[in-house]
């Protein structure tokens, strides 16, 4: 299948293309020779996709054979990356036109709140690449730690998007109705989007990383 | 009122074993025995029944989603897995809960009593009054001061268990979670002032 063609049909995968670092123009190469010049396992890529495009596909085991830690690991670290560096930063710059209009009481507020959740985000992420992944690369070259199992992972894993909906419940009934509509209708939007993409890098976690970890740590015991 | 169940399941004798533990039910009744899923979500919807009990093999590879797909349709519908053999669990979450076939009569009507409860207790703020109670405010601003559930039983005198009972609640009517969401929610609606948050 033509990666273009594969575009077309699931055009949110467009979000994901910058992630696994493949750019734009890549004329009508097929999906694994377009995948290959970029050195990304085709059956990885597919699977990723797959989990990102339909809520409710679970791989199963013979699926998840198809998962290139390497590319993985890479897709997930340049997530969060793009997310802290573009996503949020947009919902701040249409938050700090909001509090630039309303009173310094509600401003401060609103910016507090942000900050809190940006140090929540961060925290969260490096929760995932300095214990997370670290353990699971040790998995992979045969070493087992044992003061780590993928399992405090699963249900530590906290969800960053509840407190993007406290937000979004906060501007859409709780702030007065005389702040600035514009840009609070423009931050709704941008926070739905973010929402969404955040729930399916989860799905990514929960349905691909956390399983395949776990068929690696059954392996040694 | 009763609570009316389809039983979907491939074998008979299964199926007469779950209807003779339902049969002394007074408050459970079931409105049909079907053993394949076809046109599941239309029998669903005819039978007007609210809990739906399912082996998740009658499912077929890409029917495996369909717990998901009915709930769409059916918010109130409690969908629970009838569990005969080893079933990936990643398939089981798609369920409300599980029913094993080991299970005994007692701890099969246990599990129904606790899934229906949760789904009424779901439901219920809906539509409902969106009011916070008065309990539910003093919970409210101590939480957004930052005090611990266990100091918040310490103060209002109430047990662990209700805190977390209000704070639920209080989540429910507002769609708020987090502390610092409650925070900025009880300072608009000026229960708290800034002095008292920021120190």
């Amino acid at each position: 299948m033509k990666l273009a063609d594969l575009i077309v049909e699931h055009p949110n995968l467009l979000f994901l293309l910058p992630r696994f670092g493949i750019a734009l123009g890549f004329g009508d190469h097929n999906v694994a020779e377009v995948c290959r010049q970029y050195g990304i396992s085709p059956a990885c890529f597919l699977l990723i996709c797959r989990v990102y495009s339909n809520d409710s596909f679970v791989p199963r085991h013979n699926d998840l054979n198809a998962v290139n830690m390497e590319n993985l690991f890479s897709f997930l670290k340049t997530s969060h990356r793009y997310y802290l560096k573009t996503r949020i930063p947009h919902i701040e710059r249409l938050l700090q036109e909001v509090v630039r209009s309303c009173h310094a009481r509600y401003g401060d507020m609103l910016q507090r709140f942000f900050e809190d959740y940006k140090t929540e985000v961060i925290h969260h992420f490096d929760y995932e690449e300095k214990t997370v992944f670290p353990y699971i690369e040790q998995l992979i070259d045969n070493k087992h730690p044992n003061d780590f199992s993928i399992d405090e992972f699963k249900h530590n894993h906290s969800n960053v998007e509840d407190t993007l909906n406290d937000l979004m419940n906060i501007i859409i009934k709780y702030l007065p109705t005389d702040i600035d509509q514009e840009n609070r209708i423009a931050i709704s939007f941008a926070i739905i989007e973010l929402s969404n993409d955040l729930n399916r890098h989860t799905l990514i976690e929960n349905r691909v990383l956390i399983p395949y970890v776990e068929l690696l740590e059954n392996a040694w015991s | 009122m009763r609570t009316r169940i389809i039983i979907c399941e491939g074998s008979p004798i299964v199926t007469a074993g779950l209807n003779a533990y339902f049969e002394d039910q007074q408050q459970i009744v079931v409105v049909a025995n079907l053993d394949t899923p076809e046109r599941l979500s239309e029998r669903v919807l005819a039978s007007d029944c609210d809990m739906l009990i399912i082996d998740p093999l009658l499912l077929g590879y890409s029917e495996r989603d369909l717990p998901e797909k009915l709930k769409k349709n059916h918010p109130q519908l409690v969908i629970l897995a009838l569990v005969k053999t080893y079933i990936d669990p990643n398939l089981l979450v798609l369920y409300d809960g599980v029913i094993e076939i080991n299970d005994t009569q007692q701890s099969v009507m246990a599990k129904l009593g606790e899934w229906k409860n949760q789904k009424n207790a779901s439901n219920k703020n809906e539509d409902g009054n969106v009011d916070l109670s008065k309990r539910e405010n003093d919970v409210l601003v101590a939480v957004a001061k930052g005090m611990t559930n266990k100091e918040i039983s310490d103060r209002l005198n109430i047990s662990i268990h209700t805190v977390i009972s209000h704070r639920k609640n209080i989540s429910k009517k507002t769609g708020i979670r987090s502390v610092s969401g409650l925070t900025v929610y009880a300072l608009l609606n000026n229960l708290i002032s800034e002095s008292e948050v920021y120190k």
